[in-house]
């Protein structure tokens, strides 16, 4: 077999056994790797309570990873979301993914619950599980450095372990598999951390191939002002897109209730560059570079963060930001929904935050304590116990990322339906509607809106399955990484076979959400963005969304993504993907 | 839904792309809507059934691209399969362009399930677009400037080599001659704002206008190209991805220090420009694709040159066209892009041309230098086109 290893591992922390399976030619050519093959295998589970010991873990690398194929050094963690109940799945960057593949396996499968807290290591094709007890309420980094060289790990925290719906897991130490509290599926199953090292090689179908998709890609690359331009990501991180939000007036400010931060110029990814004199880091196989470090080795914010913990919650301090988002990554605890849960909590108390206060309720917050123990369940539980759940700024429980609906209406259609909640990646349409990639469209209009997102979100399951950097596809199509695919695989797949396999993907998310009952009373959005406007300015008027052009959009995305009224998938188009379903 | 794509059926007009009535322009949200009844539409629709796209697109291609498709078409290499341009919208964007003999819908399908356009023997062009009409235009566009540009680049090789086909030579006259007449009748001095401009309304509106007549004056598709303008510590410059003919709200203002990433929407080639403005005699910045700029640009003579077929990063020679340097260069900020190549050719010189890709020029206080510029020099290549090919 080229480009994947053929080989999953399932562990079982009760027994602390592990065996080894050989999906079919099939299998991968239908899900391709990570995210596809992690919800194929998620699919005989998925209606488990996420803390059911055998409701699996899942870690899936793709076909590109390990081959010289740009940004393909990332890995899909997928599971049930204690935050949500829906299906959830991360794209996580690092070396975890490269290092599984040296080991010798496409994918993990955890399942089980330990009866005392464990770790795995995974070293080429031996694993062995150690007593980590003595690792309870350690660290990311304490624990990081307990584990030694024991290769790329995947570590969680005390966040985790302290019951924070919002629990992360994080990846060599700051790259983290953020959303929806899969932190917290690790912590259920006694498991503190999970180390891979590997010598193998990925052997691919024609390495010629590779290189002239890599040299495609590469030129693409070079010619996107996002990815590599003087202003783009590689040199200000994803933080470059600060500047650009406040301008166009959707960036998330007090709870959502304005779109534009007067501090906005003090708080930019131009003086973290500055005060911090960061540096380029990044992925493992990454030219872009994107996460950026600083002389004191401080890690620099990702946009979301930078925007969450200043705009939203009236922050002026850049250093507080960066405390809050080490006090995050320590502890191991996404940094969005704890940022939207204290803005939640801020607008419904009256309070403002010192920078000190900040600190101290994010540390509460991880050890579920004082205040933090009530928004250590996310913003939505919290609200709604305080009597006013129309504070909750989320969809399905999740909470909204640094890009308001009402400044770009695709976006507000792709937070609602998505399959993991209020998740900006999923269809990813600031790229058209703010990005002017691969053209720009109409942010203010819904025309077209809903294919334009059906679309994107089977090339962005195929991203994710193959597995590959979003960010690429700023400049990249799958055109150019279907070559790359072919090369590895040695399979003969167009961009549109791939496509093809990424509806199929996100079909089957779909089907796993239907049965633990969401509906389209699920795909909806906060009623503030249908009665309060954003913050005008600068020539642009940010009106509230129209509900009934929102409802019309949804219901014709529902009928392209071949759905019923209520979101439901249908026996028919199950048939056409292909997809067993017992409906 | 249905603006865009009048939008795009009028552009293609307009560009001198497609004539009256020829696009066939087909976009859907939920349904397909298209611009007009047409006997094809049964057989787009199933394309369109076979696609995970949004919007489609097929056209005749007006004259005289018509008649250099099908010349191109009918070629060896486009026996094959596959042609193989070698300017930079190839290169970048198109990678091949392939070519089928007849317009059936399972081939159509199957050809652009792995790639943007094809052309169709004796038929036309088919494109599409995932997100708008916008790209389905831009691609044909591109297939249409590329074809052109291989084709004549081609035929001066051949005559070079005296082996000129007679009907490419027909087709070559007619068309060389109809670019003659339209490139004479460009005025000389255009009618463009005067500088040096002091307000930031000024100098936007300047940008705004320069783009449309570069446009107009078939010096660029529109979707490619772009223009700047400095004034004092800013750089004026149009968005990535903007269409010069329609600059209206789409112009980025770039502070020299990056204290602001706002324009992280600008041109890929900011940095070039940045570059151009280290020279303080320059106020304002115009690129554009003028075909016989970039057809001169690929004359290369050199058969044994160790660089053959990477000419457009690796090419050591200097060469010139009267007084305007050609150097190597890819799009954008990688190790090979023009930034690194662009800005120490243009010191002290009026302009310079990109490798199969297009022609920067200057203006010392505004775009009336830049805009002459871009017209002479297109016409000082053609008619060392024209000498060449006549001997």
């Amino acid at each position: 077999m080229h480009g994947w290893t053929g080989t999953i591992v399932r562990i079982d922390l009760t027994e602390k056994t592990f065996s080894v399976e050989h999906p079919s030619s099939d299998i991968y050519e239908r899900f391709i790797g990570g995210r596809g093959m992690a919800g194929h295998y998620l699919m005989r589970d998925g209606t488990r309570a996420w803390d059911d010991p055998a409701m699996p873990l899942l870690l899936f690398t793709g076909p590109l990873v390990d081959t010289p194929t740009p940004t393909s050094g990332r890995m899909c963690v997928m599971s049930r979301s204690p935050l949500t109940g829906a299906i959830c799945d991360t794209s996580v960057g690092g070396r975890l993914g490269t290092q599984l593949k040296r080991a010798g396996f496409d994918g993990v499968v955890i399942a089980g619950k330990s009866d005392a807290p464990c770790g795995i290591e995974i070293r080429d094709g031996a694993i062995t599980f150690t007593d980590a007890a003595h690792l309870r309420g350690k660290t990311v980094s304490e624990t990081r450095a307990a584990i030694g060289d024991a290769g790329s790990c995947a570590v969680i925290g005390s966040a985790a372990e302290n019951g924070v719906l919002y629990a992360s897991i994080m990846v060599d130490g700051h790259f983290c598999s953020g959303r929806g509290g899969l932190g917290l599926v690790m912590a259920s199953k006694n498991l503190k951390y999970l180390a891979v090292s590997g010598t193998g090689k990925t052997p691919v179908a024609d390495r010629d191939e590779i290189a002239a998709a890599r040299e495609e890609i590469n030129r693409l690359a070079a010619a996107s002002p996002i990815l590599l331009g003087e202003l783009g990501i590689a040199h200000y991180g994803t933080g470059a897109l600060y500047d650009l939000m406040d301008s166009r007036r959707m960036m998330p400010t007090d709870n959502f209730r304005a779109t534009h931060f007067a501090a906005a110029a003090s708080m930019n990814a131009h003086a973290y560059k500055t005060r911090y004199a960061t540096k380029r880091t990044g992925c493992t196989g990454c030219a872009i570079l994107c996460k950026k470090i600083g002389a004191n080795k401080e890690i620099i914010p990702e946009f979301e963060t930078m925007s969450h913990f200043s705009a939203l919650i009236g922050n002026v301090d850049p250093d507080a930001v960066i405390e809050a988002n080490r006090v995050c990554n320590e502890a191991g605890m996404d940094t969005i929904t704890a940022a939207v849960t204290i803005a939640c909590h801020l607008e419904i108390t009256g309070r403002s935050l010192s920078p000190d206060a900040l600190i101290e309720l994010l540390n509460d917050i991880a050890h579920a304590r004082g205040d933090g123990a009530a928004l250590a369940m996310g913003s939505h539980r919290y609200a709604a116990a305080q009597g006013r759940p129309e504070v909750s700024i989320s969809v399905k429980k999740m909470e909204l990322p640094a890009y308001d609906p009402r400044g770009a209406y695709g976006m507000a259609l792709a937070y609602a339906v998505s399959t993991r909640g209020a998740c900006h990646l999923r269809a990813y349409p600031i790229s058209h509607e703010l990005l002017r990639k691969p053209v720009a469209t109409d942010r203010f209009s819904w025309s077209g809106k809903a294919r334009i997102i059906k679309i994107a979100e089977d090339a962005n399951a195929t991203i994710d399955s193959l597995t590959a950097c979003k960010f690429l596809f700023f400049a990249a199509s799958l055109e150019e990484y279907a070559r790359a695919y072919c090369g590895a695989t040695g399979a003969r797949a167009t961009a549109q076979d791939l496509l093809a396999a990424g509806e199929r993907i996100y079909y089957t998310e779909r089907i796993m959400n239907a049965a633990n009952g969401f509906s389209a009373d699920d795909d909806d959005l906060p009623p503030r963005f249908f009665a309060e406007p954003g913050t005008g300015g600068g020539g642009i008027a940010i009106a509230p969304l129209g509900r009934g052009e929102f409802l019309a959009a949804r219901a014709r995305y529902y009928r392209i993504r071949g759905l019923d009224g209520r979101g439901m998938p249908t026996e028919e188009k199950c048939r056409e993907l292909g997809i067993e379903w017992n409906g | 839904m249905e603006r865009l794509i009048r939008k795009y059926e009028d552009k293609l007009v307009a560009h001198g792309l497609c004539d009256p009535g020829a696009p066939l322009i087909g976009s859907r949200d939920e349904a397909v809507l298209w611009n007009r009844d047409d006997a094809l539409v049964p057989a787009m629709e199933e394309v369109f059934a076979g696609l995970n796209i949004a919007s489609l697109l097929f056209a005749r291609p007006a004259e005289p691209f018509f008649s250099i498709m099908e010349r191109v078409a009918h070629s060896p290499e486009a026996r094959a399969g596959c042609i193989r341009p070698q300017d930079s919208e190839t290169r970048t964007f198109l990678h091949d362009i392939p070519v089928l003999d007849a317009f059936v819908p399972r081939d159509i399908i199957a050809t652009l399930k792995r790639r943007k356009c094809v052309v169709v023997r004796s038929h036309g062009i088919v494109t599409y677009g995932t997100v708008s009409p916008e790209q389905a235009f831009v691609f044909f566009s591109s297939v249409c400037f590329s074809i052109y540009v291989k084709f004549f680049a081609d035929y001066r090789d051949a005559v070079r080599a005296g082996t000129a086909d007679a009907a490419d030579r027909a087709v070559v006259e007619r068309a060389l001659a109809s670019y003659e007449s339209f490139v004479a009748r460009i005025p000389e001095s255009p009618r463009l704002m005067r500088g040096p401009f002091t307000e930031p309304d000024d100098c936007l509106a300047a940008i705004v206008e320069a783009g449309r007549m570069t446009v107009e004056c078939r010096m660029v598709d529109s979707f490619f190209g772009n223009i700047s303008y400095r004034l004092g510590d800013t750089v004026y410059i149009s968005q990535t991805g903007s269409s010069l003919d329609e600059l209206g709200g789409m112009i980025d203002p770039c502070p020299m220090d990056n204290s602001s990433c706002a324009a992280i929407t600008a041109s890929s080639e900011l940095s070039a420009h940045r570059g151009i403005y280290r020279d303080p005699g320059v106020a304002a910045i115009l690129h554009g694709h003028p075909k016989f700029a970039v057809i001169a640009s690929l004359d290369c003579d050199d058969d044994a040159c160790a660089h053959r077929g990477r000419c457009h990063v690796e090419c050591a020679r200097e060469r010139f066209v009267g007084d305007v340097p050609i150097v190597p260069g890819e799009v954008g900020t990688g190790p090979h892009g023009l930034c690194n190549t662009l800005p120490p050719a243009m010191r002290g010189r009026r302009g310079a041309i990109v490798f199969g890709h297009g022609l920067f020029t200057t203006g010392a206080a505004d775009f009336t230098d830049a805009f002459a510029s871009l017209v002479s020099v297109e016409r000082m290549c053609l008619e060392e086109y024209r000498q060449t090919i006549t001997g």
